[in-house]
């Protein structure tokens, strides 16, 4: 077979870049594992056999080719960020609800790989979010915490049956997360100093899932060495979401809780380094990455700080998407030699 | 924007700030191969198979008859109109055929080729150089274009028409000698071998130009090269002569990325260079330039690397028109080769077969085998990862440029500048997808061209059904006005004939006695005639005339159209420059 030139091409490949994101992601699930137990190691299987199976599925309606799709290792992502972005200590079936929907609906109905508008886990998990807010609320205390520390046995036990060893309860060995505690204490008229002061709460954020944020930290700048991620994005989110976290902050700190804080809270490492940039939904052009990105922090502030919502990563993340074919007309770089020069 | 490259080389005369261009990727260079060995002359072939055009603009006119003898050197195609060049006999031989033979170019259509069957005794046809001080610019580019000398570094533009600039000061000549794309080695060989030429031919291109400084950039991948020229210029005691390392990226030995790093200045697409003060020609061309000058040698044989799948890699100063099949198997090209491949693995194109001659296009023939060159692995859909963009030389999106052209939107690919696009390959080199970005991006190109004929076909077509339909409207009318002067003249007759006397009918002309039937029947004739060529005086006198000042401001309008047209048609231009996109 004869084909034009080029005639040859690097290694890479669209399975190997997927590949790495999910290496990345490792050390964040072992410090998750380590402070929190390893229930997430089961969600994290659960979705990932949900993904393949509904991709699976999907491809056959649409009569397009397993093998080359299912070995992209994309629904695999979409598994394991959405596993990592709802509680560990649920009922099986709320992360294969999220994850059937996420590629079911927003990844095949527009089109499958590289065509969605919105990136499925985030739609998994606003579809969770609105259709079963209870069960989103139950996040498991860090093993530091806990009274009582589930074993892996009982967290089996809970997640396919629903039932807790006798004399524990729910409320026991789940909380609200950090972010949602310090939106409740606020109503409640207490200082962000004082509920600072809380057990729940570490150097950073939240106790144990800041350390989780510094392994998605490390996972990032390994994307970042291994330029499967381009630093605009989430140098840009983090950067605007500090930025404005401080103003807020230097404006009425008993209020506003410090940038750190906001930065090491919820998903915002997560999103900055593996949702955001999502190269599919998110904009392609230098200039609308930034804008893209800075965007998405000031949602994502938005919503957290003065929305319904514990945290506004994921809609910060799905409004973004919307935005995107405008960000990328409006912010189209000049080409060679036009560059001062009104096109 | 693009940021000024903090790339500082050492040269003959010191430092000089290098910029950078956008994106660029490492390709293998794959050059060690086909450098190991010196420049080879490669033998004279079976026979030679000559295309009359090898280079920009129109086609050479064969001066030469089937079975004529022709001497080494001799002029076979005679250059033809503004933009062409001359073609010669590369050996002296016998011309066995004039017709249309597949030649060396993309689009892989026959062309018209003379055939010549070499004698074997090499034999010159008379000649001899000039003094380039001694002569006129005018008279020095005529002699480029009777010589057919035409830019070696690919684009076979002919060099008298880029060796001067009356509008524009030129400040920088370049010589190109960047030799980006991996695989080929002809210009480095040059380079190491010959760039005492190389040097004077760039003199001769300074003067034509008038240039105040002449910048030689070489890719720091070819030291030798490099080493040579620079002792070169010592030799010669070249003045203004710099001769720069450039950073090994490829695309950086396009002009325009090449300028662009010696110099910082950007050359649009659809832009001269000349109208930015620079000019650019390739190391091999100043090389023939001086050739052609000083010892009135034409442009005969030119550097081929032979590399790939064969047994030695070398280059090869080959007679144009020399066989490729009989090129490579001087390489030992190996069995299992399913293709030649005429360029670089970046931008290079397939031959259509080994019969086709070599050009002064062909700077090196890559045997490639399914070991060198596997097929590609299927695409995916683009995941907008944007690699491709991040490598564009261009600043250009071509993952936009792939979702339109991909949806056939091709207004949407030229506002994105699509022609923009120099078909380097880098993004399809870089892309995870494996998809053909620049095959899209080719048809995109060719679909609007095809589009923009068509178009300009219409619009002659629907001026000419106006034109028609205004036409048989006004017949119409005439007719009508006839019938109504008839009717009237009738009327006027019939009132005429009530109140006048009835006359005696006028007696039907008589027929003298004496006159035979055969005058009869001419003189019959000859009043037919008379009554043929009245009744044309009558109803003949230009068509336009006794029309509405209206009418006649149409018609002249239309004119103007069809005088537009087909000036349009008579200068189509399209065929060597693409249109502007913006």
């Amino acid at each position: 077979m004869l084909w034009s030139s080029p005639f040859i091409t690097t290694p890479t490949s669209v399975s190997q870049i997927m590949l790495r994101v999910l290496y990345a992601l490792i050390p964040g699930i072992a410090l998750y594992v380590w402070y929190f137990g390893p229930a997430i190691l089961v969600s994290i299987t659960l979705a990932s056999i949900t993904a393949l199976a509904t991709e699976a599925v999907m491809l056959k309606l649409r009569r397009r080719p397993l093998r080359p799709f299912l070995s992209d290792n994309s629904a695999l992502i979409t598994a394991w960020l959405l596993a990592l972005s709802i509680p560990a200590l649920a009922p099986w079936w709320l992360v294969v609800v999220g994850t059937a929907f996420g590629i079911a609906i927003s990844k095949h109905l527009y089109g499958g790989l590289g065509n969605n508008v919105f990136n499925p886990a985030m739609i998994g998990y606003a579809v969770l979010i609105i259709s079963f807010p209870v069960h989103m609320t139950h996040w498991l205390t860090p093993n530091m915490l806990g009274e009582h520390v589930l074993t892996f046995g009982e967290q089996l036990d809970y997640i396919f049956t629903g039932v807790l060893p006798a004399g524990s309860t729910l409320d026991a060995v789940t909380m609200a997360t950090p972010l949602d505690t310090l939106k409740t204490q606020l109503h409640l008229g207490l200082s962000v100093n004082d509920i600072r002061d809380m057990p729940i709460y570490g150097h950073l954020s939240g106790k144990g899932s800041e350390m989780v944020a510094i392994g998605y930290v490390i996972g990032g700048l390994y994307m970042l060495a291994t330029r499967v991620i381009n630093w605009v994005i989430p140098v840009a989110y983090l950067v605007t979401l500090f930025v404005i976290a401080g103003i807020f902050n230097l404006v009425d700190p008993a209020h506003y809780a410090s940038p750190l804080f906001h930065l090491f809270s919820g998903a915002a490492i997560l999103g900055a380094f593996f949702i955001y940039t999502d190269p599919v939904g998110g904009a392609t052009t230098p200039r609308g990455r930034m804008i893209y990105a800075a965007g998405a922090a000031l949602l994502t502030y938005l919503i957290r700080v003065f929305g319904g919502f514990p945290d506004g990563v994921a809609f910060a993340a799905l409004l973004m998407n919307i935005c995107v074919p405008l960000i990328d007309t409006w912010t189209q770089p000049k080409v060679f030699g036009k560059k001062g020069a009104a096109k | 924007m693009a940021i000024p490259g903090g790339n500082y080389s050492h040269s003959g005369s010191g430092m000089r700030r290098l910029y950078k261009f956008h994106g660029g990727v490492h390709p293998p260079t794959h050059k060690a191969e086909s450098t190991r060995t010196p420049i080879a002359q490669a033998a004279i072939p079976s026979k030679l198979v000559i295309p009359l055009h090898q280079h920009v603009g129109n086609r050479a006119v064969p001066v030469v008859k089937v079975g004529e003898r022709v001497l080494k050197g001799q002029i076979i195609g005679r250059p033809e109109g503004r933009l062409s060049s001359g073609v010669h006999a590369s050996t002296s031989g016998t011309v066995s055929a004039i017709d249309m033979q597949l030649v060396a170019h993309h689009s892989g259509l026959p062309d018209l080729c003379i055939t010549i069957i070499p004698d074997g005794k090499d034999e010159w046809v008379a000649h001899g150089g000039v003094d380039y001080k001694q002569i006129q610019h005018t008279e020095l580019r005529h002699l480029l274009r009777q010589a057919g000398v035409v830019g070696l570094g690919g684009a076979v533009f002919p060099s008298d028409m880029k060796s001067y600039s009356s509008k524009h000061h030129i400040k920088t000549l370049v010589l190109n000698g960047a030799e980006c794309e991996p695989y080929i080695t002809c210009d480095d060989m040059l380079m190491r071998e010959r760039p005492a030429d190389i040097l004077r031919g760039g003199e001769i291109l300074r003067e034509l130009l008038r240039a105040e400084e002449v910048l030689i950039g070489i890719e720091d991948n070819k030291p030798e090269a490099i080493a040579a020229l620079q002792q070169a210029v010592r030799d010669g005691k070249h003045e203004r002569t710099e001769v720069i390392a450039v950073p090994t990226l490829y695309p950086g030995g396009g002009a325009k990325q090449l300028i662009r790093v010696l110099t910082g200045i950007e050359v649009a697409a659809g832009v001269r260079s000349t109208e930015k003060g620079v000019q650019c020609f390739n190391v091999a061309t100043a090389y023939c330039v001086w050739r052609a000058i000083t010892y009135g040698e034409p442009l005969l044989s030119r550097i081929v690397t032979v590399t790939g799948n064969v047994e030695h890699a070398q280059n090869f100063e080959v007679l144009l028109g020399t066989p490729v099949g009989e090129l490579v198997v001087q390489a030992g090209s190996k069995p299992d080769t399913d293709r030649h491949i005429m360029g670089g693995p970046m931008m290079g194109v397939d031959l259509p077969s080994g019969a086709v001659g070599v050009t002064k296009a062909t700077n090196c023939i890559i045997e490639g085998s399914p070991k060198l060159f596997p097929p590609p692995e299927p695409a995916l859909p683009c995941i907008r990862c944007t690699r491709c963009a991040d490598v564009c030389p261009a600043d250009l999106q071509p993952q936009e440029l792939y979702w339109f052209a991909k949806a056939k939107d091709f207004g949407k690919t030229q506002e994105y500048d699509l022609f923009d696009c120099i078909e380097c390959g880098a993004c399809a080199y870089v892309c995870p997808s494996h998809i053909p970005l620049v095959q899209y991006y080719r048809f995109a190109k060719n679909e609007i061209w095809q589009r923009e004929r068509e178009q300009q076909a219409a619009e002659v077509a629907r001026e000419r059904h106006e034109y028609r339909q205004f036409r048989i409207e006004r017949e119409k009318q005439e007719k009508a006005e006839r019938l109504a002067q008839k009717e009237r003249a009738a009327a006027e007759a019939k009132a005429a004939a009530a109140a006048a006397p009835p006359v005696v009918p006028p007696a039907a002309p008589a027929i003298h006695p004496d006159v035979s039937p055969d005058d009869t029947q001419q003189i019959r004739i000859d009043a037919a005639i008379e009554r043929a060529k009245a009744q044309a005086a009558v109803t003949q006198p230009k068509n336009t005339d006794a029309l509405t000042p209206q009418q006649q401001a149409e018609i002249a309008e239309i004119e103007a159209r069809r005088a537009k047209l087909r000036e349009l048609a008579a200068n189509p231009g399209a065929d060597d420059e693409p249109p502007k996109s913006n």
